[in-house]
C-alpha cells in the first residue's frame, strides 16, 4: 500500500538554522496521524514542505507516491488555523467557489450547514465556521487532509461533531494529518509523531507514547514553594491544585529536593498523562532543551 | 479574602452573556474558568475587574489599586522594552519598597533575563505572555485576573505560565484565569466550566471527575439509544443512572473511568436536551 504522504530523512535549513532534521514519517490511507511539538519544533515547516510550498534541503517528500506538484495538490485538503474562508461570502458561495476551483460539482450540504447556507460566514459561530472550513476542504474528495488545530476554541458538542467528520473521512480511506497543542485532540489520533528541535523524538499511539512512564506526585500546602525547590534541583514540575507533579520517576531525587519543606506529603509514583509524556520527550531532547 | 461573582447575569441587548454565574476564588488559590470561544469567559473577567456591569448578582473585588488584570492577548506595551514595561508598572501601581529587587526576581523566574532590552512586541508569544503575567503580579495585587494567558502557546510555554500563576497564588493573591484548554483544569484549585454563558460544571478537577452521573461504557460503535461520543476509534457510551432501572442492563462493554472531557460532554448533552 502506497502511503498518501511520506517524508524520508527530510531536512530543511533556513540559513544556519536547521528547522527539520531527518524526519521520516508516513500517513497511510484511513489513518489519523497527530503531529505534536513545541513552537519552533518544525511542525509548520513540515506542513509547508508537504503542501509543496517549500523545497527540502535534503531528503524528500512524496505525496501519493510522487513529488509534490500542482496535480498532487488536487488530492489534498487543507484547513489552516485561520480557516481560510471568505468571511464576506455566504456558506453556499464559499463552498461553490471551492468546488469550482477544483472543477467538481458542489457536494450537497448536510442538515446543519443547509440551515445556514445563505448566512455570511463572518456571522457564524466559530464552531460552525470550522464545519464550513471542513466541508470546503473535503468538497473535492481529497485523499489526504491536513488540519491545523482543527477543534480549537469549539464547544464540547461541536468538537464531537468535528471529530465525527474527521473519523468518518478516515473510515472512507482519507489519510489525516493533524497538528495540535491540545492533548485531547492528540488522544483522538490513531498515531502520534512528536517533534522537538526539528527532530522526531517520540512516535506511536497515545498509549505507546505514554507507555508505562510514571511521574512523581506530591501533595503540598504550598505548591509555589515546592515548585521553586524542585526547579532549583533541576526538576521539571507542574502545579496541579494542591499537588505538584514532577516529570521524573526518581522518587529519591524529588524527596531530596523537597527536604526541609514543611507541609509536604510523601512523594508517590503515579502514571504519567500524555501531556507529561510529551514534556518528558521534548525535555529529553538535547538540542531542544 | 474571597473574591468572585455570585449569581451574576449580564445582558448585551437581547443576548444573555452570563446567566446566573457563580465563580469564587480565595486568597492563595487559582480558579480556572474554562470554555470555548463565545462561552462568556472574557465577559466574566471584565465583570470581575469592573469593566462590565452585572445586571443582577454580586461582584466581590478589591479596590482598583489592589487589582491586577491582563486583558486577552494584551497586557504589555509592545513598543516598550521588557525592562521599561516592568518599570512603568512599578512606578504607577507598585506596592512595597523592594520593587527593584522584585523586578529582578520576576525577570529571573520568567527566563526573560537575556531579553530585558528587547521590545515586548519582538518577543515570542510565550515570552510575551510570561511578561504580561509577571507584570500583573508585580504590584502584589490581592486579586489577579488573567484572560486567556495560555491561548496559542505550546504545552511547554503553557507550563511556564502555570508555574508563574502558582507562584502568584503562593504570594497570597487570589487568581482567576480563563482558558479554552480543558487540559488545564487539572492545574487549578477550582474550575468553572462555562458554555453559552452558563456554568456547565464546577469544583475541583477531582470532584468534577467523580460527579459523572451514571456509567461510561466502552464500545466500538455509537449506541442506538444512549448518547455516545468518540475517543479515537473507540466510542464511549453514557448510561444515565435513571436509564435502565429494571430489566435492561444497558450496553455491553467494559466500564471506563470518566475524565473531565466525559463529564463536560455529558453536561453539554443534558443542557441541550433541557433547552429542546
Amino acid at each position: 500500500m502506497t502511503a498518501l504522504a511520506r517524508t524520508v530523512h527530510l531536512r530543511r535549513d533556513f540559513g544556519t538554522t536547521r528547522a527539520l532534521d531527518g524526519v521520516s514519517l508516513a500517513v497511510q490511507p484511513g489513518e489519523v496521524v497527530g503531529l505534536l511539538g513545541a513552537n519552533g519544533a518544525g511542525k509548520t515547516t513540515l506542513i509547508r514542505l508537504l503542501l509543496g510550498l517549500l523545497a527540502a534541503t535534503a531528503g524528500h517528500v512524496e505525496l501519493f507516491g510522487a513529488a509534490p506538484s500542482p496535480s498532487t495538490r488536487r488530492d489534498l485538503g487543507y484547513v489552516p488555523q485561520g480557516l481560510g474562508l471568505y468571511e464576506d461570502l455566504t456558506v453556499r458561495e464559499n463552498l461553490a467557489f471551492q468546488s469550482a476551483t477544483y472543477g467538481v460539482d458542489p457536494a450537497p450540504l448536510d442538515g446543519d450547514l443547509q440551515a445556514v447556507a445563505d448566512t455570511v460566514v463572518s456571522d457564524l459561530s466559530l464552531g460552525m465556521r470550522r464545519r464550513v472550513a471542513f466541508a470546503a476542504a473535503l468538497g473535492h474528495r481529497p485523499r489526504l487532509l491536513v488540519l491545523d488545530e482543527p477543534t480549537s476554541g469549539v464547544g464540547p458538542l461541536g468538537r464531537a461533531d468535528l471529530w465525527d467528520t474527521i473519523h468518518e473521512a478516515a473510515k472512507g480511506g482519507v489519510g489525516v494529518l493533524v497538528t495540535t497543542h491540545y492533548m485531547d485532540e492528540a488522544e483522538q489520533c490513531d498515531r502520534l509523531v512528536i517533534l522537538a528541535g526539528g527532530r522526531q523524538v517520540a512516535a506511536g499511539t497515545a498509549a505507546e507514547v505514554v507507555g508505562d512512564r510514571q511521574i512523581v506526585e506530591v501533595a503540598t500546602r504550598d505548591p509555589a514553594a515546592a515548585l521553586a525547590c524542585l526547579e532549583a534541583a533541576g526538576l521539571l514540575a507542574l502545579p496541579a491544585g494542591r499537588r505538584v507533579r514532577v516529570v521524573s520517576s526518581d522518587l529519591d531525587r524529588v524527596d531530596r529536593a523537597l527536604q526541609g519543606e514543611s507541609g509536604v506529603g510523601d512523594p508517590r509514583l503515579v502514571p504519567a498523562t500524555l501531556e507529561e509524556a510529551f514534556m518528558a520527550a521534548v525535555a529529553a531532547d538535547p538540542v531542544a532543551a | 479574602m474571597t473574591f468572585g461573582l455570585e449569581g451574576v447575569t449580564v445582558r448585551f441587548h437581547d443576548r444573555i452573556a452570563l446567566d446566573h454565574v457563580d465563580c469564587r476564588v480565595e486568597a492563595g488559590r487559582v480558579g480556572a474558568v474554562i470554555g470555548p470561544d463565545g462561552a462568556g469567559k472574557t465577559t466574566l473577567a471584565r465583570v470581575l475587574v469592573g469593566l462590565v456591569r452585572a445586571d443582577t448578582g454580586q461582584v466581590l473585588r478589591p479596590g482598583r489599586r489592589l487589582l491586577g488584570y491582563q486583558p486577552e492577548s494584551a497586557g504589555t506595551w509592545r513598543d516598550l522594552t521588557v525592562a521599561e514595561n516592568f518599570a512603568f508598572v512599578a512606578r504607577t501601581r507598585g506596592r512595597g519598597d523592594d520593587l527593584d529587587a522584585r523586578i529582578d526576581d520576576l525577570v529571573e523566574s520568567t527566563g526573560l533575563g537575556a531579553a530585558t532590552d528587547r521590545l515586548a512586541g519582538d518577543l515570542s508569544g510565550g515570552m510575551r505572555q510570561k511578561l504580561a503575567v509577571a507584570m500583573a503580579m508585580l504590584p502584589r495585587p490581592d486579586l489577579v485576573v488573567l484572560d486567556e494567558p495560555t491561548t496559542g502557546l505550546d504545552p511547554v510555554s503553557r507550563a511556564d505560565v502555570w508555574r508563574l500563576l502558582s507562584r502568584a497564588a503562593g504570594e497570597g493573591a487570589a487568581i482567576v484565569v480563563t482558558t479554552a484548554y480543558l487540559d488545564e483544569a487539572e492545574r487549578a484549585d477550582h474550575v468553572v466550566v462555562l458554555d453559552g454563558g452558563r456554568v456547565l460544571v464546577h469544583g475541583t478537577a477531582e470532584a468534577i471527575r467523580a460527579s459523572f452521573p451514571g456509567r461510561l461504557v466502552a464500545g466500538d460503535h455509537a449506541h442506538e439509544v444512549h448518547p455516545s461520543w468518540r475517543r479515537g476509534r473507540a466510542w464511549r457510551t453514557w448510561v444515565r443512572p435513571t436509564a435502565a432501572p429494571d430489566g435492561d442492563a444497558g450496553p455491553d462493554g467494559r466500564d471506563l473511568e470518566p475524565d473531565l472531557e466525559d463529564v463536560v460532554m455529558a453536561a453539554a448533552i443534558r443542557r441541550r436536551e433541557q433547552a429542546a
